[in-house]
């Protein structure tokens, strides 16, 4: 991969353990990052019906305090935060004047009027003087880069509490879907969400960056009884899209709203305003150009990032996600089409064939939940 | 380091060659499986097509990644082994014994060209 010789990648605090490791490396957002341990299709299906635990230490956290810091990110973002309670975290977005994605990020309520904003690995300095350059309007509010501060270990699958259950003091019952709780893990002090981007059951953790190798090696250990194993970036990709999860700088981007990306759902009209809305109004009221769909093959091939699709010689729009899933075993994948074409099959151009394809609801995979849960 | 098989001939993007007589079957080395990971979908020419050399005769494709194959050799296809397309994983698993083609070599030549398998090997360090 070419990169640039003055831009050295990035390395996670448990990069030394990846290493030491069979895992394959790849690189990502600037970041060298496990592709993978034991194959892309093992760790998938092991997520799917047991334990997988990732690294996403790239990903970035920015602390936002202050007493006008909720007033601020209210404005600064498109979900309703006056709704997320401390404990508890909430999936939101940073939009452009525009209505566009700056970033799909993850907002934790830490007390009142103290956030921490878990961002994607490319977007960290961009969106730090996105947020710090608009707070200044909002008086008693700063914004604090703390991506140094924590690696974040991700812990997926149907046997993830009984697995972190014996590493701490903290009751993970109790701990709900979007919730988190502060506590020890292994020893080492760790703030425990059930969040994940799976699909699957699953814990979050952030952790000092010097004692992550600890906590690592102890989830390991204590996950032999049921299989766990690491898993990488690669596993992580397949496993978000069967879960029809978007991924920034793929499915959402600069150009791309949360109504065409079918997420219309995050956006809170009832706020009087934030950046946005006044965009987002107009393409409410005139329909949307193009929208995101999910669609699987029909017949043989894999579609991939960047193919166009087609219908009846019209040029619908291009994938933005792709790939062969190892749980579901399909080609699937997601793209933009054009709305003025509302179609339930189309053909995704695969080099020099035509591959036929149909619209299907996303998610392509939705876990089976106990009863009663 | 894996041993390649004498009497095959490699090229440098990793395809190889086993010729006897006018054929020759042709297929992707230990490496190139390796670099790839989990094969999951192969696509191959259909029988009678000629092929320059390096010329592209199909792709291969991983989980993550598409990869193109080349002919070692100028050729027409006259076997394509059609169980890879069902089970492209035995690619992963014997890579030598998972031949993709067979050519017949309309200019016998150019192997003299490919690389034996100690000089492949040697391109690998």
């Amino acid at each position: 991969m070419e990169r640039a010789v003055d831009a050295p990648l990035k390395r996670t605090p448990l990069f030394a353990r990846h290493r030491a490791s069979t895992a394959r490396m790849t690189t990502f957002a600037g970041w060298e990052m496990p592709e993978t341990y034991s194959g892309i299709a093992a760790e998938h299906l092991a997520v799917r019906t047991r334990a997988g635990l990732f690294d996403f230490s790239h990903l970035g956290e920015i602390e936002i305090a202050g007493s006008d810091s909720l007033d601020a990110l209210q404005q600064l973002m498109c979900t309703d935060l006056a709704q997320l309670r401390p404990g508890h975290t909430q999936y939101s977005a940073l939009l452009t004047s525009g209505g566009t994605f700056l970033d799909d990020v993850v907002v934790f309520s830490l007390a009142p009027r103290h956030f921490l904003v878990v961002v994607n690995a490319s977007n960290i300095d961009r969106d730090h003087a996105w947020i710090s350059e608009r707070l200044g309007a909002f008086g008693d509010a700063v914004a604090v880069n703390v991506s140094a501060r924590y690696a974040l270990l991700a812990i997926q699958g149907p046997a993830s509490e009984e697995v972190l259950q014996p590493l701490t003091g903290i009751d993970l019952p109790s701990v709900k879907p979007h919730a988190f709780s502060h506590g020890e893990v292994a020893a080492v002090r760790a703030t425990v969400s059930r969040t994940g981007y799976t699909g699957e059951e699953g814990f979050e953790l952030l952790v000092p960056p010097q004692s992550a190798d600890r906590v690592w090696l102890a989830i390991l250990d204590a996950g032999r009884s049921v299989d766990l194993v690491p898993a990488g970036l690669g596993a992580c990709d397949t496993l978000r899209l069967e879960a029809g999860m978007r991924l920034y700088g793929y499915d959402l981007n600069e150009e791309t709203t949360p109504l065409e990306a079918g997420l219309d759902w995050m956006v809170c009209w009832a706020k009087d305003s934030f950046s946005g809305k006044a965009a987002l109004r107009r393409q409410q009221s005139e329909g949307v150009q193009k929208k995101l769909v999910g669609f699987e093959l029909m017949d043989s091939g894999i579609a991939r990032p960047g193919h166009r699709m087609w219908a009846d010689g019209s040029l619908l729009g291009r994938v933005t996600s792709g790939t062969r899933t190892p749980f579901l075993k399909k080609a699937i994948g997601m793209g933009y089409v054009s709305a003025a074409h509302a179609v339930e099959t189309f053909e995704v151009e695969i080099r020099h064939r035509r591959v036929r394809a149909r619209v299907v609801p996303m998610p392509f995979y939705r876990r089976q939940r106990p009863f009663g849960a | 380091m894996p041993p390649y098989p004498h009497g095959f001939k490699f090229t440098p993007n990793h395809e190889w060659i086993q010729i006897s007589g006018d054929r020759g079957k042709v297929g992707i080395t230990d490496y190139a499986q390796e670099q790839l990971g989990e094969v999951v979908y192969i696509e191959l020419p259909d029988l009678g097509a000629t092929l320059n050399q390096g010329e592209s005769f199909g792709t291969i494709e991983s989980i993550k990644a598409v990869s193109e194959l080349y002919a070692p050799v100028s050729g027409e296809v006259v076997e394509v082994n059609s169980t890879l397309k069902t089970n492209p994983e035995r690619v992963n698993a014997q890579p030598h014994d998972s031949w993709m083609i067979v050519l017949r070599l309309t200019k016998p030549a150019e192997a003299d060209d490919l690389l034996d398998s100690g000089r492949y090997s040697a391109l690998l360090k």
